[in-house]
Protein backbone atom coordinates (compact mmCIF):
# COMPACT_ATOMS: atom_id res chain seq x y z
CA UNK A 1 0.00 0.00 0.00
CA UNK A 2 1.47 3.45 -0.94
CA UNK A 3 2.09 5.82 1.70
CA UNK A 4 1.82 8.99 0.18
CA UNK A 5 -1.97 10.18 -0.65
CA UNK A 6 -1.94 10.45 -4.02
CA UNK A 7 -4.54 9.01 -5.67
CA UNK A 8 -4.73 7.74 -9.39
CA UNK A 9 -7.82 7.27 -11.48
CA UNK A 10 -8.27 6.45 -14.56
CA UNK A 11 -9.95 9.00 -17.24
CA UNK A 12 -11.43 7.80 -20.09
CA UNK A 13 -8.26 8.34 -22.17
CA UNK A 14 -6.86 5.69 -21.06
CA UNK A 15 -4.09 7.72 -18.58
CA UNK A 16 -3.64 7.96 -14.98
CA UNK A 17 -4.37 11.17 -13.37
CA UNK A 18 -3.01 11.95 -9.76
CA UNK A 19 -5.41 13.68 -7.25
CA UNK A 20 -4.01 14.64 -3.80
CA UNK A 21 -6.36 13.94 -0.89
CA UNK A 22 -6.50 16.58 1.69
CA UNK A 23 -6.02 15.16 5.16
CA UNK A 24 -8.15 16.17 8.29
CA UNK A 25 -5.66 18.72 9.40
CA UNK A 26 -6.50 21.43 6.58
CA UNK A 27 -10.02 20.29 6.46
CA UNK A 28 -10.64 21.36 9.97
CA UNK A 29 -8.79 24.72 9.28
CA UNK A 30 -10.81 25.07 6.39
CA UNK A 31 -14.33 24.32 8.37
CA UNK A 32 -13.06 27.34 10.67
CA UNK A 33 -12.26 29.52 8.30
CA UNK A 34 -15.62 29.37 6.89
CA UNK A 35 -17.40 28.98 10.82
CA UNK A 36 -15.69 32.70 10.92
CA UNK A 37 -16.84 34.01 7.54
CA UNK A 38 -20.82 32.80 8.64
CA UNK A 39 -20.12 34.04 11.78
CA UNK A 40 -19.11 37.70 10.84
CA UNK A 41 -21.71 37.68 7.90
CA UNK A 42 -24.00 37.18 10.47
CA UNK A 43 -23.20 39.84 12.95
CA UNK A 44 -23.03 42.52 9.74
CA UNK A 45 -26.75 41.44 9.09
CA UNK A 46 -27.74 41.84 13.08
CA UNK A 47 -28.70 45.49 12.80
CA UNK A 48 -31.46 44.02 10.52
CA UNK A 49 -33.18 42.99 14.26
CA UNK A 50 -33.73 47.00 14.58
CA UNK A 51 -36.62 46.51 11.70
CA UNK A 52 -38.27 44.23 14.94
CA UNK A 53 -40.30 41.39 13.39
CA UNK A 54 -39.56 42.11 9.42
CA UNK A 55 -35.89 42.25 10.44
CA UNK A 56 -35.83 39.33 12.94
CA UNK A 57 -37.60 37.03 9.80
CA UNK A 58 -34.17 38.31 7.59
CA UNK A 59 -32.23 36.89 10.32
CA UNK A 60 -33.92 33.77 10.80
CA UNK A 61 -33.46 32.99 7.47
CA UNK A 62 -30.07 33.87 6.81
CA UNK A 63 -28.89 31.30 8.90
CA UNK A 64 -30.79 28.84 7.75
CA UNK A 65 -29.32 29.80 4.34
CA UNK A 66 -26.16 29.91 6.05
CA UNK A 67 -25.76 26.52 7.57
CA UNK A 68 -27.16 24.64 4.63
CA UNK A 69 -26.83 26.57 1.78
CA UNK A 70 -23.48 28.48 1.79
CA UNK A 71 -21.75 25.27 1.53
CA UNK A 72 -23.23 23.83 -1.32
CA UNK A 73 -23.64 26.99 -3.68
CA UNK A 74 -20.03 27.58 -3.10
CA UNK A 75 -19.03 24.14 -4.00
CA UNK A 76 -21.26 23.88 -6.84
CA UNK A 77 -20.17 27.52 -8.25
CA UNK A 78 -16.45 27.81 -7.71
CA UNK A 79 -15.80 24.38 -6.42
CA UNK A 80 -15.41 24.74 -2.95
CA UNK A 81 -16.36 27.10 -0.06
CA UNK A 82 -14.12 30.21 0.67
CA UNK A 83 -12.38 28.51 3.61
CA UNK A 84 -11.17 25.51 1.56
CA UNK A 85 -10.24 28.19 -1.18
CA UNK A 86 -8.03 29.72 1.46
CA UNK A 87 -6.03 25.81 2.34
CA UNK A 88 -6.22 25.46 -0.97
CA UNK A 89 -8.61 22.69 -1.28
CA UNK A 90 -11.10 21.53 -4.04
CA UNK A 91 -14.59 19.54 -3.50
CA UNK A 92 -14.39 16.72 -6.74
CA UNK A 93 -16.24 13.71 -7.67
CA UNK A 94 -14.11 10.56 -7.15
CA UNK A 95 -13.40 10.38 -10.42
CA UNK A 96 -11.53 13.93 -10.21
CA UNK A 97 -14.37 15.79 -12.18
CA UNK A 98 -15.61 19.13 -10.43
CA UNK A 99 -18.68 18.33 -7.92
CA UNK A 100 -21.77 18.80 -9.21
CA UNK A 101 -25.15 19.87 -7.33
CA UNK A 102 -26.94 16.25 -6.51
CA UNK A 103 -23.26 15.40 -5.22
CA UNK A 104 -22.69 18.73 -2.94
CA UNK A 105 -25.95 18.50 -1.72
CA UNK A 106 -25.60 15.05 -0.41
CA UNK A 107 -22.25 15.68 1.28
CA UNK A 108 -23.43 18.53 3.31
CA UNK A 109 -26.89 17.45 4.13
CA UNK A 110 -24.80 14.75 6.00
CA UNK A 111 -22.96 17.08 7.98
CA UNK A 112 -25.48 16.23 10.38
CA UNK A 113 -23.97 13.06 11.21
CA UNK A 114 -20.37 14.28 10.75
CA UNK A 115 -21.09 16.26 13.64
CA UNK A 116 -22.34 14.44 16.11
CA UNK A 117 -21.83 14.08 19.24
CA UNK A 118 -20.04 17.33 19.05
CA UNK A 119 -17.70 18.91 16.58
CA UNK A 120 -17.29 16.36 14.15
CA UNK A 121 -16.19 13.45 15.92
CA UNK A 122 -17.97 10.92 13.60
CA UNK A 123 -16.35 12.71 11.14
CA UNK A 124 -12.99 13.11 12.37
CA UNK A 125 -13.09 9.25 13.43
CA UNK A 126 -14.52 8.70 9.93
CA UNK A 127 -11.61 10.39 7.66
CA UNK A 128 -8.91 9.13 10.04
CA UNK A 129 -10.16 5.35 9.48
CA UNK A 130 -10.61 6.02 5.69
CA UNK A 131 -8.03 5.85 3.35
CA UNK A 132 -8.83 8.79 1.69
CA UNK A 133 -9.74 10.80 4.47
CA UNK A 134 -13.50 10.58 3.56
CA UNK A 135 -16.19 12.10 5.97
CA UNK A 136 -19.33 9.96 5.64
CA UNK A 137 -21.04 12.33 3.71
CA UNK A 138 -18.12 12.02 1.44
CA UNK A 139 -19.02 8.75 1.36
CA UNK A 140 -22.55 8.68 0.51
CA UNK A 141 -22.08 11.36 -2.13
CA UNK A 142 -18.86 9.46 -4.11
CA UNK A 143 -17.06 12.99 -3.51
CA UNK A 144 -13.13 13.51 -2.76
CA UNK A 145 -11.41 16.73 -0.86
CA UNK A 146 -7.95 17.24 -2.72
CA UNK A 147 -5.41 19.78 -2.93
CA UNK A 148 -6.14 22.36 -6.01
CA UNK A 149 -2.56 21.62 -7.03
CA UNK A 150 0.08 24.61 -8.33
CA UNK A 151 0.81 24.52 -11.67
CA UNK A 152 4.03 24.05 -12.78
CA UNK A 153 5.71 26.55 -14.32
CA UNK A 154 6.05 25.53 -17.42
CA UNK A 155 10.32 26.42 -17.88
CA UNK A 156 11.95 23.25 -16.89
CA UNK A 157 15.78 23.90 -16.39
CA UNK A 158 17.92 22.13 -18.38
CA UNK A 159 16.35 21.94 -21.60
CA UNK A 160 18.62 19.42 -24.13
CA UNK A 161 20.50 20.25 -27.12
CA UNK A 162 21.86 17.76 -29.61
CA UNK A 163 25.19 15.60 -28.85
CA UNK A 164 25.81 14.58 -25.57
CA UNK A 165 28.25 11.81 -24.29
CA UNK A 166 26.86 8.21 -25.28
CA UNK A 167 26.40 6.54 -21.41
CA UNK A 168 27.27 3.48 -21.05
CA UNK A 169 25.34 0.46 -22.32
CA UNK A 170 23.03 -1.21 -20.92
CA UNK A 171 21.67 1.67 -18.23
CA UNK A 172 18.24 0.39 -16.04
CA UNK A 173 15.99 1.84 -17.08
CA UNK A 174 15.50 3.72 -13.43
CA UNK A 175 19.06 5.13 -13.65
CA UNK A 176 18.19 6.47 -16.92
CA UNK A 177 15.49 8.40 -15.18
CA UNK A 178 17.63 9.39 -12.28
CA UNK A 179 20.44 11.14 -14.99
CA UNK A 180 17.18 13.05 -16.47
CA UNK A 181 15.78 14.37 -13.39
CA UNK A 182 19.03 15.73 -11.94
CA UNK A 183 19.63 17.50 -15.72
CA UNK A 184 16.29 19.10 -15.43
CA UNK A 185 16.71 20.00 -11.99
CA UNK A 186 20.44 20.68 -11.31
CA UNK A 187 20.13 24.59 -12.13
CA UNK A 188 18.32 24.94 -9.05
CA UNK A 189 20.82 23.03 -6.86
CA UNK A 190 23.75 24.51 -4.97
CA UNK A 191 27.33 23.53 -6.79
CA UNK A 192 28.20 21.29 -3.62
CA UNK A 193 25.10 19.23 -4.23
CA UNK A 194 25.21 19.17 -7.60
CA UNK A 195 29.15 17.85 -6.91
CA UNK A 196 27.52 15.29 -4.28
CA UNK A 197 24.50 14.26 -6.28
CA UNK A 198 27.02 13.48 -9.60
CA UNK A 199 29.46 11.95 -8.22
CA UNK A 200 26.74 9.02 -6.51
CA UNK A 201 24.94 8.62 -9.78
CA UNK A 202 28.58 8.03 -11.13
CA UNK A 203 29.11 5.47 -8.81
CA UNK A 204 25.88 3.26 -9.74
CA UNK A 205 26.92 3.14 -13.50
CA UNK A 206 29.31 0.33 -14.69
CA UNK A 207 32.49 1.57 -14.62
CA UNK A 208 34.25 1.30 -17.80
CA UNK A 209 36.55 -1.47 -18.50
CA UNK A 210 39.73 0.82 -20.25
CA UNK A 211 38.64 4.52 -19.76
CA UNK A 212 39.98 6.67 -16.97
CA UNK A 213 39.14 6.81 -13.43
CA UNK A 214 35.84 8.13 -11.82
CA UNK A 215 35.37 12.15 -12.88
CA UNK A 216 35.05 13.78 -9.30
CA UNK A 217 33.90 17.35 -8.45
CA UNK A 218 32.68 19.26 -11.64
CA UNK A 219 34.03 16.83 -14.24
CA UNK A 220 31.79 14.42 -12.55
CA UNK A 221 28.80 17.07 -12.92
CA UNK A 222 29.56 17.34 -16.49
CA UNK A 223 29.78 14.14 -17.57
CA UNK A 224 26.80 13.40 -15.89
CA UNK A 225 25.03 15.96 -17.71
CA UNK A 226 26.45 14.91 -21.01
CA UNK A 227 24.94 11.69 -20.30
CA UNK A 228 21.60 13.07 -19.58
CA UNK A 229 22.10 15.14 -23.11
CA UNK A 230 22.41 12.09 -25.22
CA UNK A 231 19.79 10.23 -23.70
CA UNK A 232 17.44 12.86 -24.05
CA UNK A 233 18.21 13.45 -27.85
CA UNK A 234 19.94 10.86 -28.69
CA UNK A 235 19.64 9.92 -32.88
CA UNK A 236 16.78 10.59 -34.79
CA UNK A 237 14.81 7.72 -35.98
CA UNK A 238 16.21 6.10 -32.60
CA UNK B 1 12.18 8.32 -30.25
CA UNK B 2 14.38 10.01 -27.80
CA UNK B 3 12.79 12.83 -26.02
CA UNK B 4 14.10 15.92 -27.94
CA UNK B 5 12.88 15.15 -30.76
CA UNK B 6 9.58 14.12 -29.54
CA UNK B 7 9.41 17.01 -27.62
CA UNK B 8 10.19 19.16 -30.68
CA UNK B 9 7.80 17.64 -32.74
CA UNK B 10 5.27 18.16 -30.16
CA UNK B 11 5.65 21.67 -28.94
CA UNK B 12 3.12 23.17 -31.13
CA UNK B 13 0.26 20.99 -30.38
CA UNK B 14 1.12 21.42 -26.79
CA UNK B 15 1.14 25.47 -27.45
CA UNK B 16 -1.76 25.65 -29.43
CA UNK B 17 -3.60 23.01 -26.33
CA UNK B 18 -2.01 25.37 -23.61
CA UNK B 19 -3.73 28.55 -24.90
CA UNK B 20 -6.85 27.64 -25.47
CA UNK B 21 -6.54 25.68 -21.83
CA UNK B 22 -5.88 29.65 -20.74
CA UNK B 23 -8.70 30.68 -22.34
CA UNK B 24 -11.15 28.16 -20.51
CA UNK B 25 -9.76 28.84 -17.34
CA UNK B 26 -10.21 32.51 -17.79
CA UNK B 27 -13.82 32.29 -19.37
CA UNK B 28 -15.43 35.78 -18.99
CA UNK B 29 -11.79 38.08 -18.73
CA UNK B 30 -11.24 36.98 -22.25
CA UNK B 31 -14.04 35.45 -24.33
CA UNK B 32 -12.30 35.71 -27.86
CA UNK B 33 -9.73 32.95 -28.05
CA UNK B 34 -7.11 32.62 -30.79
CA UNK B 35 -8.09 29.19 -31.52
CA UNK B 36 -11.88 27.44 -31.84
CA UNK B 37 -12.89 25.88 -28.94
CA UNK B 38 -14.16 22.85 -31.16
CA UNK B 39 -10.48 21.81 -31.36
CA UNK B 40 -9.94 21.11 -27.66
CA UNK B 41 -10.83 17.81 -27.20
CA UNK B 42 -9.09 16.55 -30.11
CA UNK B 43 -6.00 18.24 -28.86
CA UNK B 44 -6.92 17.09 -25.33
CA UNK B 45 -6.79 13.70 -26.42
CA UNK B 46 -3.59 13.67 -28.30
CA UNK B 47 -2.22 15.56 -25.37
CA UNK B 48 -3.09 12.07 -22.95
CA UNK B 49 -1.71 10.28 -25.77
CA UNK B 50 1.97 12.18 -25.42
CA UNK B 51 1.71 11.78 -21.50
CA UNK B 52 0.87 7.95 -22.12
CA UNK B 53 3.83 7.79 -24.25
CA UNK B 54 6.03 10.03 -22.13
CA UNK B 55 5.68 8.01 -19.18
CA UNK B 56 5.50 4.60 -20.80
CA UNK B 57 9.44 5.67 -22.62
CA UNK B 58 10.28 6.84 -19.52
CA UNK B 59 11.30 10.20 -20.35
CA UNK B 60 12.38 12.87 -18.18
CA UNK B 61 10.15 13.10 -14.73
CA UNK B 62 10.22 16.69 -15.36
CA UNK B 63 8.50 16.71 -18.91
CA UNK B 64 6.09 14.17 -17.44
CA UNK B 65 5.01 15.66 -14.74
CA UNK B 66 4.61 18.80 -16.84
CA UNK B 67 2.85 16.81 -19.08
CA UNK B 68 0.43 15.53 -16.39
CA UNK B 69 -0.18 18.87 -15.50
CA UNK B 70 -1.48 19.96 -18.50
CA UNK B 71 -3.67 16.77 -18.44
CA UNK B 72 -5.16 17.39 -14.90
CA UNK B 73 -5.98 20.90 -15.96
CA UNK B 74 -7.84 20.47 -18.83
CA UNK B 75 -9.44 17.10 -17.61
CA UNK B 76 -12.31 18.76 -15.48
CA UNK B 77 -13.27 21.61 -18.76
CA UNK B 78 -14.12 18.27 -21.05
CA UNK B 79 -15.81 16.08 -17.84
CA UNK B 80 -17.77 19.24 -16.06
CA UNK B 81 -21.27 18.03 -15.41
CA UNK B 82 -23.62 20.88 -16.91
CA UNK B 83 -25.52 22.81 -14.24
CA UNK B 84 -27.99 24.93 -15.99
CA UNK B 85 -30.46 26.14 -13.05
CA UNK B 86 -33.61 26.98 -14.42
CA UNK B 87 -34.45 23.81 -16.49
CA UNK B 88 -32.93 21.50 -14.05
CA UNK B 89 -35.46 23.03 -11.65
CA UNK B 90 -38.12 22.70 -13.87
CA UNK B 91 -37.68 19.19 -14.80
CA UNK B 92 -37.00 18.41 -10.81
CA UNK B 93 -40.01 19.71 -9.72
CA UNK B 94 -42.21 18.78 -13.03
CA UNK B 95 -40.70 14.92 -12.95
CA UNK B 96 -38.14 14.53 -11.58
CA UNK B 97 -39.30 14.76 -7.89
CA UNK B 98 -42.54 12.94 -8.17
CA UNK B 99 -41.19 9.85 -10.30
CA UNK B 100 -38.65 9.22 -7.50
CA UNK B 101 -41.14 9.49 -5.33
CA UNK B 102 -43.19 6.76 -6.87
CA UNK B 103 -40.00 4.34 -7.73
CA UNK B 104 -39.53 4.58 -4.02
CA UNK B 105 -43.62 4.16 -2.97
CA UNK B 106 -42.66 1.50 -0.55
CA UNK B 107 -40.11 3.07 1.75
CA UNK B 108 -42.29 6.37 1.81
CA UNK B 109 -45.31 4.35 2.44
CA UNK B 110 -43.08 2.79 5.81
CA UNK B 111 -41.70 6.10 6.83
CA UNK B 112 -45.90 7.41 6.65
CA UNK B 113 -47.07 4.73 8.46
CA UNK B 114 -43.80 5.42 10.91
CA UNK B 115 -45.19 9.02 11.11
CA UNK B 116 -49.33 8.95 11.07
CA UNK B 117 -49.66 5.86 13.22
CA UNK B 118 -48.61 7.03 16.40
CA UNK B 119 -49.84 10.73 15.72
CA UNK B 120 -53.88 8.61 15.26
CA UNK B 121 -53.01 6.72 18.31
CA UNK B 122 -51.57 9.13 20.63
CA UNK B 123 -54.47 11.61 19.24
CA UNK B 124 -56.94 9.34 20.28
CA UNK B 125 -55.66 9.13 23.11
CA UNK B 126 -55.00 12.30 24.20
CA UNK B 127 -58.72 13.10 23.38
CA UNK B 128 -59.97 10.45 25.79
CA UNK B 129 -57.06 10.75 28.68
CA UNK B 130 -56.06 14.40 29.54
CA UNK B 131 -53.13 13.27 31.76
CA UNK B 132 -51.92 11.74 29.08
CA UNK B 133 -49.99 14.61 27.42
CA UNK B 134 -47.90 14.98 30.56
CA UNK B 135 -45.96 11.79 29.51
CA UNK B 136 -44.47 13.35 26.74
CA UNK B 137 -44.13 17.61 28.02
CA UNK B 138 -43.73 18.90 31.15
CA UNK B 139 -46.51 21.02 32.59
CA UNK B 140 -44.71 24.29 31.60
CA UNK B 141 -44.57 22.91 28.08
CA UNK B 142 -48.48 21.73 28.27
CA UNK B 143 -49.29 25.37 29.56
CA UNK B 144 -47.43 27.13 26.65
CA UNK B 145 -49.05 25.04 24.36
CA UNK B 146 -52.90 25.99 25.83
CA UNK B 147 -51.90 29.34 26.13
CA UNK B 148 -51.66 29.48 22.23
CA UNK B 149 -54.51 27.96 21.17
CA UNK B 150 -56.54 29.29 23.95
CA UNK B 151 -60.11 31.37 22.52
CA UNK B 152 -60.15 33.66 25.08
CA UNK B 153 -56.72 34.88 23.14
CA UNK B 154 -55.10 36.70 20.00
CA UNK B 155 -55.15 34.24 17.12
CA UNK B 156 -52.54 31.68 16.90
CA UNK B 157 -49.23 32.50 14.82
CA UNK B 158 -49.73 36.47 15.55
CA UNK B 159 -48.02 38.36 18.54
CA UNK B 160 -50.48 40.43 20.74
CA UNK B 161 -50.13 43.34 18.17
CA UNK B 162 -50.59 41.94 15.08
CA UNK B 163 -48.90 43.14 12.22
CA UNK B 164 -47.73 41.85 8.70
CA UNK B 165 -44.10 42.10 9.95
CA UNK B 166 -44.94 39.71 12.83
CA UNK B 167 -45.87 37.58 9.83
CA UNK B 168 -42.54 37.60 8.26
CA UNK B 169 -40.77 37.20 11.34
CA UNK B 170 -42.82 33.91 11.92
CA UNK B 171 -41.63 32.70 7.96
CA UNK B 172 -38.16 33.32 8.61
CA UNK B 173 -38.53 31.13 12.07
CA UNK B 174 -40.66 28.41 10.25
CA UNK B 175 -37.82 28.37 7.53
CA UNK B 176 -35.09 27.85 10.10
CA UNK B 177 -36.77 25.60 12.53
CA UNK B 178 -39.17 23.33 10.02
CA UNK B 179 -36.77 23.12 7.09
CA UNK B 180 -33.76 22.41 9.53
CA UNK B 181 -35.20 19.66 11.00
CA UNK B 182 -36.48 18.49 7.72
CA UNK B 183 -32.79 18.04 6.82
CA UNK B 184 -32.21 16.73 10.12
CA UNK B 185 -34.56 13.65 9.61
CA UNK B 186 -32.75 12.96 6.66
CA UNK B 187 -29.48 12.59 8.11
CA UNK B 188 -30.20 10.60 11.21
CA UNK B 189 -31.06 8.00 8.77
CA UNK B 190 -26.98 7.32 8.15
CA UNK B 191 -27.28 5.96 11.69
CA UNK B 192 -28.53 2.77 10.09
CA UNK B 193 -31.54 5.07 10.15
CA UNK B 194 -33.05 4.37 13.27
CA UNK B 195 -32.14 8.33 13.58
CA UNK B 196 -35.27 8.54 11.26
CA UNK B 197 -37.42 6.38 12.88
CA UNK B 198 -36.90 7.85 16.13
CA UNK B 199 -37.51 11.35 14.90
CA UNK B 200 -40.64 10.47 12.67
CA UNK B 201 -42.28 8.24 15.39
CA UNK B 202 -41.23 10.99 18.26
CA UNK B 203 -42.84 14.11 15.93
CA UNK B 204 -45.97 11.90 15.21
CA UNK B 205 -46.73 11.13 19.11
CA UNK B 206 -45.70 14.96 20.03
CA UNK B 207 -48.49 16.18 16.89
CA UNK B 208 -50.84 13.33 17.69
CA UNK B 209 -50.97 14.45 20.97
CA UNK B 210 -51.14 17.92 21.09
CA UNK B 211 -54.10 18.11 18.47
CA UNK B 212 -56.00 15.33 20.79
CA UNK B 213 -55.61 17.17 23.85
CA UNK B 214 -56.47 21.20 22.54
CA UNK B 215 -59.30 19.18 20.91
CA UNK B 216 -60.40 17.79 23.98
CA UNK B 217 -59.90 21.27 26.12
CA UNK B 218 -62.52 22.55 23.42
CA UNK B 219 -59.16 24.14 21.57
CA UNK B 220 -60.11 22.40 18.48
CA UNK B 221 -61.95 26.09 16.65
CA UNK B 222 -58.85 27.63 17.33
CA UNK B 223 -56.22 24.80 15.97
CA UNK B 224 -58.11 23.11 13.57
CA UNK B 225 -58.14 25.85 11.01
CA UNK B 226 -54.83 27.49 11.45
CA UNK B 227 -53.23 24.40 10.77
CA UNK B 228 -55.40 22.78 7.99
CA UNK B 229 -53.84 25.46 5.61
CA UNK B 230 -49.99 23.88 6.03
CA UNK B 231 -50.66 20.74 7.39
CA UNK B 232 -50.64 19.07 3.96
CA UNK B 233 -47.15 20.11 3.01
CA UNK B 234 -45.48 19.71 6.22
CA UNK B 235 -46.85 16.65 7.37
CA UNK B 236 -46.00 15.05 4.09
CA UNK B 237 -42.64 16.45 3.51
CA UNK B 238 -41.75 15.37 7.12
CA UNK B 239 -42.43 11.71 5.67
CA UNK B 240 -40.77 12.18 2.93
CA UNK B 241 -37.24 13.74 4.49
CA UNK B 242 -37.88 10.24 7.15
CA UNK B 243 -38.05 8.35 3.47
CA UNK B 244 -34.86 9.51 2.65
CA UNK B 245 -33.40 8.85 5.65
CA UNK B 246 -34.18 5.50 5.43
CA UNK B 247 -33.01 4.75 1.86
CA UNK B 248 -30.07 5.34 3.60
CA UNK B 249 -30.47 2.93 6.74
CA UNK B 250 -31.90 0.47 3.89
CA UNK B 251 -28.20 0.42 2.33
CA UNK B 252 -26.19 -0.02 5.50
CA UNK B 253 -29.06 -2.65 6.70
CA UNK B 254 -29.69 -4.36 3.50
CA UNK B 255 -27.27 -3.87 0.54
CA UNK B 256 -28.81 -6.14 -1.58
CA UNK B 257 -26.10 -7.54 -4.32
CA UNK B 258 -24.12 -4.20 -3.72
CA UNK B 259 -21.43 -3.13 -1.51
CA UNK B 260 -22.89 -0.83 1.31
CA UNK B 261 -20.96 1.25 -0.05
CA UNK B 262 -21.91 1.49 -3.62
CA UNK B 263 -25.56 0.88 -2.23
CA UNK B 264 -25.05 4.04 0.35
CA UNK B 265 -24.24 5.91 -2.82
CA UNK B 266 -26.78 4.53 -5.49
CA UNK B 267 -29.69 5.40 -2.59
CA UNK B 268 -28.66 8.80 -1.51
CA UNK B 269 -28.75 9.72 -5.28
CA UNK B 270 -32.71 9.10 -5.02
CA UNK B 271 -32.66 10.58 -1.36
CA UNK B 272 -31.14 13.27 -2.16
CA UNK B 273 -34.33 14.26 -5.00
CA UNK B 274 -36.53 13.25 -2.18
CA UNK B 275 -35.20 16.04 0.73
CA UNK B 276 -34.32 18.42 -1.90
CA UNK B 277 -38.11 18.11 -2.92
CA UNK B 278 -39.22 18.12 0.25
CA UNK B 279 -37.27 21.02 1.30
CA UNK B 280 -39.30 23.24 -1.40
CA UNK B 281 -42.26 21.91 -0.16
CA UNK B 282 -41.83 22.86 3.62
CA UNK B 283 -40.58 26.15 2.04
CA UNK B 284 -44.27 26.47 0.68
CA UNK B 285 -45.67 25.24 3.96
CA UNK B 286 -43.78 28.31 5.77
CA UNK B 287 -45.30 31.00 3.26
CA UNK B 288 -49.00 29.40 4.11
CA UNK B 289 -48.35 29.09 8.11
CA UNK B 290 -47.00 32.63 7.79
CA UNK B 291 -49.38 34.91 5.72
CA UNK B 292 -52.23 32.16 5.45
CA UNK B 293 -53.05 29.82 8.49
CA UNK B 294 -52.69 32.95 10.96
CA UNK B 295 -54.63 34.82 8.95
CA UNK B 296 -58.01 35.90 9.76
CA UNK B 297 -60.20 34.05 7.03
CA UNK B 298 -63.34 32.08 8.38
CA UNK B 299 -62.76 28.60 9.39
CA UNK B 300 -64.82 27.31 6.59
CA UNK B 301 -61.99 29.09 4.13
CA UNK B 302 -59.65 27.58 5.74
CA UNK B 303 -61.01 24.20 6.34
CA UNK B 304 -61.75 24.10 2.03
CA UNK B 305 -57.90 25.39 1.19
CA UNK B 306 -56.85 22.52 3.49
CA UNK B 307 -58.74 19.97 1.90
CA UNK B 308 -58.00 21.48 -1.47
CA UNK B 309 -53.97 21.32 -0.59
CA UNK B 310 -54.29 17.49 0.25
CA UNK B 311 -55.77 16.95 -2.91
CA UNK B 312 -53.70 18.86 -4.87
CA UNK B 313 -50.38 17.35 -2.71
CA UNK B 314 -51.86 13.90 -3.61
CA UNK B 315 -52.54 14.71 -7.23
CA UNK B 316 -48.94 15.89 -7.94
CA UNK B 317 -47.33 12.92 -6.31
CA UNK B 318 -49.66 10.15 -8.28
CA UNK B 319 -49.83 12.10 -11.59
CA UNK B 320 -47.03 14.36 -12.37
CA UNK B 321 -44.17 13.28 -14.64
CA UNK B 322 -46.15 9.90 -15.68
CA UNK B 323 -46.02 11.40 -19.51
CA UNK B 324 -42.55 12.36 -20.62
CA UNK B 325 -42.48 15.19 -22.70
CA UNK B 326 -39.69 14.44 -24.54
CA UNK B 327 -36.50 15.87 -23.86
CA UNK B 328 -37.38 16.45 -19.82
CA UNK B 329 -34.48 13.80 -18.17
CA UNK B 330 -35.74 11.57 -16.29
CA UNK B 331 -33.85 12.40 -12.93
CA UNK B 332 -34.43 16.03 -13.03
CA UNK B 333 -32.01 16.46 -10.07
CA UNK B 334 -28.66 14.52 -10.57
CA UNK B 335 -27.82 16.80 -13.79
CA UNK B 336 -25.45 14.04 -15.09
CA UNK B 337 -25.33 15.32 -17.99
CA UNK B 338 -21.40 15.34 -19.49
CA UNK B 339 -20.30 17.63 -22.08
CA UNK B 340 -18.02 20.39 -22.62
Amino acid sequence: MPLDTIRLNETPEGVDLGLRVAGPAPRALALAADGAIRLVILLALSPLSALSGLGLGLNLIAVFLLEWLYPVTFEVLYGATPGKRAMGLLVVHDDGTPVGLSASLIRNLLRVVDFFPLFYGVGLVCTLVDRDFRRLGDLAAGTLVVHAQRRSTGARAGRTHAGGTPAPPGLPIATQQAILAFCERARRLSGARRIELAETLLAHLPSPATGPARARGWAAVEQVEGYGTWLASGRAGD
Amino acid sequence: MRQGPFEASRAAAWADYRSLLTALEGRGRDPSPVLPLARFPALYRRLCADYALARARRYAPGLIAELHDLVRRGYPHLYRRRNAWWALALGFMAAGFPRTLRRQARVCALAAALFFLPLLVMGLACWQDGELIYSLMDSAQVAELESLYDPDGGRPGRGPERQADTDFMMFGFYVMNNIGIGFRTFGAGLLLGLGSVLILISNGLMIGATAGHLTRLGFGPVFWPFVSGHGPFELTAIVICGAAGLLLGRALIAPGRLTRLAALRANARDAAVLVGGAALMLLLAAVVEAFWSASGAAAGVKYAVGVLGWVAVMAYFALAGRVDGGAGPVRGGSGDDHGP
